[in-house]
């Protein structure tokens, strides 16, 4: 599955539900909406199911037969495992630093009211917004200009710009829902910042964190935009990805390598999203 | 007596509204005191400001005779109970009562015991394990003010604590609370915009009008000698006479005070006919609007001259034939009569 570079509503953790009162749709809506999700997941469908093939030259349908052999080829060969190992040891990383970030410029801009507020909640929202061409291009010339060579480090910053961001709107969104009595109650019972923090706000805002950093983390693992101005002579698993489409060597290891991208990016999205409904529910 | 809070010339300005205008105002130990005015007049920034969730732009705060102007919340020795009862959703009702402990780092079982104590206060031990969201309104009322209360607090201060309860749960909570300061001896400031609330619970009541106080005196000191045409009309609704009707009931120079109040049930309602009695202070006029409260109806009376009186009369036979147009003579004793400060002095206090 394919995690969109710009989502559209995720950002709030809050999942589009739509009303049961509503009458039911004419038949051509509901045939119509079933097309479109055909038209997004059938490809989807089409790359699982050519990871089995035993042809390796063409997608000629019906596969002519199945096995598992190229999840034993993949598995042998050390350039999949050595993408895999910096994609996992970049999104870890980039997500750790976005939660941090992310969750203290949350704090810092839902506790204060200043007149500049607009503008810097803009700031921060436009690294997502921004076509990541434009920042893989700004982020290579400031590596240039500040004569870093580009590198794992690099990186990580690149992705860390807009995992940030990810991090920020579901935090912000639910200390907004945090009553300020809340905080207010515990400071009168004489608990000081630090104790607030750690026993109030902390756990209320728990979820919201930790679906952030599972979409972070998700949104950096398949990044290839911004990675490709930035990562110098890594090859991070997209990166991987894009060089074997020139070089269509065993073709199905591919397949096989997005099948299992697609399982770890799945899982943290359908934990994130079950995480922050179960939190919307209880509020 | 000892003071326990105290206000010195207290301004906190939001914008360029000031919320609260050169307050002066001293708490006895002890006391049930309350803040009573309209919204907006800034009594809830006063209790704020003696939780010190607010700063005063000037003016010093005291606590036991110590400026705690610059102190934050967890440094004063002072609770509050809040008007969304503010219980953390995340822990149990026990947890909630016991936090005050757990941030003093108090161990483990004395916070067990004590929170169960408090609990067994508010009669609500049986509902130690369960979560806020399982109780009541009346219940979690309760839970809120037995948390404020564990760390044994100088001062409760209680805003608007009794506002989201229905009617007989407000009056029970009234008396459990009356009760509860009695027996603990703390003091209690409690900040609330009705009036019988505050004349049935408080010991001393300061009226709140656009961040000032208007008048403070005790319950039956408010109601009957109220100082100023808010007051009087705020604390009890009592009809303010002014102007030129005010000179000519008066009879000229047998009161000074160019404006008086007169209590809806101090006024009598009678047939229009001559009499010349002359200790009462008589008028006429035509009921525009007659309100049923059981016990007592309330008569709305346009006098010839424009104003609008009201007169609350017993609800008997002879009176039921008084309906809407009928024209009817107002009458009161002069001893009835509550002389006012003119508008200009009550705004200079």
């Amino acid at each position: 599955m394919r995690f969109e570079r710009r989502p559209s509503t995720d950002g709030n953790g809050q999942p589009v539900r739509s009303s049961n009162a509503a009458a039911r749709p004419s038949l051509f809506i509901r045939v119509a909406a079933f097309a479109g999700l055909a038209f997004m997941h059938l490809p989807v469908l089409v790359i699982v199911l050519y990871a089995f093939t035993t042809d390796d030259r063409t997608y000629a349908f019906p596969p002519p037969g199945l096995t598992l052999h190229w999840f034993d080829v993949a598995f042998a060969r050390s350039d999949i495992w050595a993408a895999m190992r910096l994609s996992l040891r970049v999104a870890a990383l980039a997500t750790l630093c976005s939660i941090i970030l992310g969750s203290l410029t949350a704090l810092a801009m839902s506790r204060s009211r200043f007149r500049a507020k607009e503008s810097i909640t803009f700031l921060l929202i436009l690294p997502l917004a921004l076509p990541g061409i434009v920042t893989g291009i700004a982020l290579l010339t400031a590596i240039k200009f500040a004569s870093i060579d580009p590198g794992f480090w690099t990186i990580v910053a690149g992705h860390t710009t807009f995992c940030i961001v990810i991090v920020y709107n579901n935090v912000v969104a639910r200390l907004r829902r945090l009553p300020p009595s809340w905080i207010e109650a515990s400071m009168d019972l004489g608990a000081d910042g630090w104790q607030t923090f750690r026993y109030i706000v902390l756990p209320q805002m728990a979820t919201a964190l930790l679906a952030g950093g599972m979409l972070a983390f998700a949104l950096s693992f398949d990044e290839i935009i911004v990675t490709l101005f930035t990562a110098g002579h890594e090859r991070t698993l997209p990166i991987w990805f894009f060089n074997e489409l020139f070089r269509p060597r065993d073709r199905p290891v591919t397949n096989v390598v997005a099948v299992v991208v697609m399982v770890v990016t799945f899982i943290p999205i359908l934990l994130a999203y079950s995480l922050t409904r179960s939190a919307d529910e209880r509020n | 007596m000892t003071t326990a809070i105290e206000f010195r010339d207290v301004t906190k300005c939001y914008g360029n509204v000031r919320a609260v205008d050169g307050v002066r105002l001293q708490i006895e130990a002890g006391e049930f005191f309350a803040m009573l005015g309209p919204s907006g007049s800034g009594k809830t920034t006063c209790l704020r400001l003696i939780a010190g969730f607010e700063a005063p732009d000037s003016g010093q705060i005291l606590l036991d005779d110590n400026a705690v102007t610059a102190l934050p919340p967890y440094e004063r020795d002072v609770n509050t109970v809040f008007q969304d009862y503010a219980l953390f959703p995340h822990m149990t009702v026990l947890e909630n009562v016991a936090y005050g402990l757990r941030v003093r780092k108090v161990s483990r079982a004395e916070q067990q015991r004590r929170a169960l104590e408090m609990l067994a206060l508010v009669k609500l031990d049986a509902m130690a394990p369960r979560r806020p969201h399982q109780l009541s309104g009346g219940q979690r009322q309760r839970v809120s003010l037995a948390r404020a209360l564990i760390n044994q607090p100088r001062v409760l201060l209680l805003d608007e604590p009794l506002g989201a309860l229905d009617l007989k749960l407000r009056e029970e909570m009234q008396i459990e609370l009356k009760n509860l300061q009695r027996r603990l001896g703390i003091t209690f400031v409690f900040v609330t915009h009705d009036q019988g609330e505050a004349l049935s619970m408080a010991d001393r009541i300061a009226v709140f009008d656009r961040g000032r106080i208007e008048q403070l005196d005790t319950p039956r000191g408010l109601y009957t000698r109220p100082n100023t045409a808010f007051v009087a009309k705020f604390v009890g609704g009592a009809n303010v006479i002014e102007g030129a009707l005010a000179q000519r009931l008066a009879g000229g120079a047998s009161h000074d005070a160019p404006a008086f109040a007169v209590r809806a049930e101090n006024i009598l309602l009678g047939d229009v006919r001559n009499s010349a009695a002359t200790d009462v202070m008589r008028c006429e006029g035509t009921i525009v609007d007659v309100q049923y409260h059981g016990a007592a109806s309330r008569y709305q009376v346009r006098l010839s001259s424009g104003e609008l009186l009201t007169a609350a009369a017993p609800d008997s036979i002879h009176q039921a034939h008084w309906r809407v147009d009928s024209a009817v003579s107002l009458s009161w004793s002069r001893d009835a009569v509550m002389p006012l400060q003119a508008a200009a002095a009550s705004n200079s206090t």
